[in-house]
């Protein structure tokens, strides 16, 4: 019963799905940096990146408002930069008694706020489309070609194979209480807060005990299989021109966008 | 015959992956020194943890250390309703720490964090140092330490004690992410702090219960595989969760009480500057003082400290004892 | 309580798609009276455990199904839960307590009735399956035909008017089977039960439905259907 969606490639033949996954992975953390590094305010160069997003997304196949539809969920945390609006010295916009805090809305802390915001949300929209456009297999060849130390990429591959069976047992789990969590008319029942924690508890008690018992029947299969320890891997990934252009390209634009960032008016 | 999907069904599966603390630090909001620093501490604290695990655990440490992760990432999926529609959850970093001990739990955490920030973009890829930092190590370091303090000990007390460690890994975490935040110019420390601890505290004790209540299953079905319970070694984690635990309560109420004195403090030793935009625009000049004045004495550097100095403290503890130790460990018995 | 409906359960016209857009069920219509004890059969895939999930509201389609006099529908669903025990394949999902004794009581416990009332749930519903004397016990450590049993002791202390189950005698060897079916056999309930195991279904149940791709195929007493021998090879199964 597939009732959670893990899956987030989305299967293609662009030029995009066929690049290199560790140029993917080493545009998009540049990316992220380089939004990081413009300054507040910098909204020429926060626009060009969007279309760099667009383009990307375009380029994929997928359409290019594909990772932009998908990136609102992660923006929730913007409210934890909300202080920010009124912790910055600059002109007043508007101030707010709250209490015992007089609160002083000012043009820097807009500033910065929204270019907080903005930043968080370009680089979801940029990472979104790095899952979507590169199977886990190659993310994690990705990460291995670039030195990410062995065992954490095969611990990882590992979780990945065996995150929709657990999340599955979990569901059942779940599943199964709350076939019997009935209540009568009233509307009462459920139980002490501290019951419920402890149902809870033992359900993660129990699925942390089939998992530990699954990790041995894997660990068994694996010796049975002659592993010793050693993960033997066919690695088909090589550099092709088109990957060191591509990458090259990506390097330049976001170069070009640190340099009109902190020149001219805007 | 066809069924679009319902944009609600994937945000109340989205909902469902998501952890639901408000620990996953999103790209952007961390500066990009504050992000390098806290990847650096992470990349030691992992180097140390691939090691050990592979002297404790040996070739079996793949299959555990994979499915368990799996587990814990299952198991965030367990909730109880609390009241009006919230509910409690688990983040697992205390119960993976005590039930697989530290180094074991850092890795699965940080398999968990960066499957949720490269999948879900549940957390960024850049800030995942400090995503590591705090939600695997910080909530290792405390679990681990103050539960391996009660060895011995009846088991009342060590299930009281494995809950107020579980309580305080959350908000060891939430303080961590409240001072990653001011240092990188994003929060004011007057509001953040508060609000990030005030909610935590409440998020903290649904960690608390689920993680005694499944320590206790655990316990009660299988003790043998609760690694915690093992009598070796375990001194310097207790010496360094009792310390982090220590500034945690000390630092927070600190911090919320008196934040203009902090950042008076922080401005003086230049880790702040909040005028115009100051903390991106002069990037290149920021680095050298942040990395060069630093004396590390002050509080608020001490907490960042402490953690490196926790870590270099356990790193250069356990060195020392596998140095001691002149026969291999025994193989853990396959039920 | 007296229900003025002759039915049970009354589905009428059930549809259900995935959210990938996988049709499940195609428009399903079962009517069950009280006593009646009903076998649910098909190959994999026919939606046969999708449609015991619209039971207790675990999934919810389009169309209509009636508990008693309740409909099944999101303001019922804490009442109905009580009124259907529905009972998973695998025990070890079922079963989350450290002892047999709090996963039996959960639902008594759930549903808000004091403690001496649950406990006499408990000890009456472990009696019906046999399991008496295993209170203490660990869930964790017994058998796979003792879960099964115990995995019905949870859902019979909260007093269902129907009892569904999803494969029970799947995974059991020849003797908790057996005693499976002997357990089945001696409770009184209304029952739907969807299995694989033809000789199960011919020993104890009067009535068939047969489901294939989503739709009920054929409804009729078992004697009946399991002896058309082309209507059982069509739809992927065998004669007993």
């Amino acid at each position: 019963m597939r009732a959670l969606q893990l899956e987030r490639y989305v299967a293609g033949d662009s030029r995009v799905h066929s690049l290199d996954p560790r140029v993917k992975v080493v545009i998009t953390v540049l990316f992220i940096v380089s939004n990081v590094l413009l300054p507040d305010g910098a909204w020429l160069a926060f626009l060009l990146g969007w279309a760099l997003v667009l383009l990307s997304s375009a380029l994929t196949g997928l359409g290019p408002g594909y990772a932009t539809r998908r990136s609102f969920v992660a923006l929730p945390f913007a409210l934890a930069a909300v202080s920010a609006i009124f912790a910055l010295p600059g002109r007043p916009l508007f101030a707010w008694t709250l209490g015992p805090w007089h609160l002083v809305a000012t043009d820097a802390g807009m500033i910065r706020f929204a270019s907080i915001v903005v930043r968080s949300w370009l680089s979801v929209q940029m990472a979104i489309l790095l899952t979507a456009t590169t199977s886990f297999p190659d993310l994690m060849h990705a990460l291995r070609h670039l030195r990410i130390p062995r065992l954490l990429v095969q611990i990882t591959a590992l979780m990945y194979r065996y995150l929709f069976v657990l999340t599955e047992e979990a569901s059942r789990l779940l599943r199964a209480r709350a076939a019997r969590s009935a209540r009568p008319v009233s509307g009462e029942g459920g139980g002490s807060l501290a019951w419920r924690a402890r149902v809870a508890g033992n359900m993660a008690g129990n699925l942390f005990l089939r998992s530990y018992e699954r990790s041995d029947r894997v660990h068994h299969a694996m010796l049975a299989r002659g592993y010793r320890g050693e993960f033997r891997t066919l690695n088909p990934h090589l550099m092709r021109r088109e990957d060191w252009t591509v990458g090259m390209l990506a390097m330049l634009f976001l170069l070009l966008l640190q340099v009109i960032s902190r020149t001219g008016s805007l | 015959m066809l069924v679009a999907v319902s944009p609600f069904a994937a945000l109340r599966d989205s909902v469902v992956l998501l952890n639901v603390t408000a620990l996953h630090i999103p790209d952007g909001f961390l500066n990009l020194p504050i992000s390098i620093l806290t990847w650096l501490a992470t990349a030691a604290l992992l180097a140390v943890a691939i090691r050990r695990t592979r002297g404790e655990l040996g070739e079996r440490q793949v299959p555990l250390m994979g499915v368990m992760a799996a587990f814990i990432f299952a198991a965030q999926m367990i909730n109880f309703p609390v009241a009006g529609g919230t509910s409690g959850h688990l983040l697992g970093g205390a119960l993976a720490a005590i039930t697989l001990g530290p180094w074991p739990a850092m890795l699965v955490m940080a398999s968990v964090v960066g499957v949720q920030a490269l999948l879900f973009q549940d957390g960024g890829l850049v800030v995942m140092g400090a995503n590591i930092l705090n939600m695997g190590f910080l909530t290792a370091l405390i679990g681990y330490g103050l539960y391996r303090a009660t060895a011995g000990g009846p088991r009342r007390l060590r299930l009281a004690v494995a809950g107020i460690a579980a309580w305080l890994s959350v908000m060891a975490g939430a303080l961590a992410t409240s001072l990653q935040l001011w240092l990188s110019g994003t929060s004011s420390l007057g509001v953040v702090v508060p609000a990030m601890l005030g909610v935590h505290a409440l998020i903290g004790v649904g960690e608390a219960l689920i993680t005694v209540a499944a320590l206790a299953f655990i316990l009660r079905t299988r003790p043998d595989l609760v690694e915690a319970g093992r009598a070796r070694g375990g001194r310097g984690w207790v010496a360094a969760g009792l310390a982090v635990a220590l500034a945690v309560v000390l630092l927070a109420p600190l911090a919320s009480a008196d934040p203009d004195g902090l950042e008076r403090v922080a401005s003086n030793l230049g880790f702040l500057d909040q005028g115009e935009g100051a903390v991106y625009t002069i990037f290149p000049d920021y680095i050298v003082p942040f990395l060069g004045e630093t004396p590390l004495s002050t509080i608020v550097a001490g907490v960042l400290g402490a953690l490196l100095v926790a870590a270099l403290t356990v790193g250069s503890a356990s060195l020392v004892r596998r140095a001691g130790r002149s026969e291999p460990e025994p193989e853990r018995p396959v039920p | 309580m007296d229900d003025a409906s002759p039915w049970v359960l009354a589905i009428d016209d059930l549809r259900f798609s995935y959210p990938d857009g996988r049709a499940a069920l195609h428009g399903v219509s079962l009517a069950i009276s009280r006593g009646e004890k009903v076998a649910l059969v098909g190959p994999n895939g026919a939606g046969k455990s999708t449609l015991l999930l619209h039971l207790n509201g675990i999934l919810r389609g389009v169309g209509s199904i009636v508990v008693g006099d309740l409909p099944v529908i999101e303001s019922t669903l804490p009442s109905i839960r009580g009124k259907v025990g529905l009972v998973f394949q695998n025990p070890d999902d079922q079963l989350f307590s450290p002892t047999v004794f709090e996963d039996v009581a959960f639902g008594p416990l759930h549903m808000g009735l004091p403690e001496e009332v649950a406990r006499a749930r408990v000890d009456r519903a472990l009696r019906q399956v046999g399991m008496d004397g295993y209170a203490d016990r660990m869930p964790y450590h017994l058998s796979a035909g003792e879960k099964k049993r115990v995995s019905i002791a949870t859902v019979l202390a909260m007093n269902p008017e129907i009892l569904v189950l999803d494969e029970p005698s799947a995974g059991l060897d020849p003797r908790a089977r057996r005693g499976l079916i002997t357990l089945l056999d001696s409770l009184p309930l209304t029952m739907l039960v969807s299995t694989h195991d033809m000789p199960m279904v011919r020993d104890l149940f009067p009535r068939v439905v047969v489901m294939s791709e989503g739709r009920v195929v054929a409804d009729g007493p078992a004697e009946r259907l399991l002896g058309c021998a082309e209507l059982l090879r069509v739809h992927g199964l065998e004669y007993p």
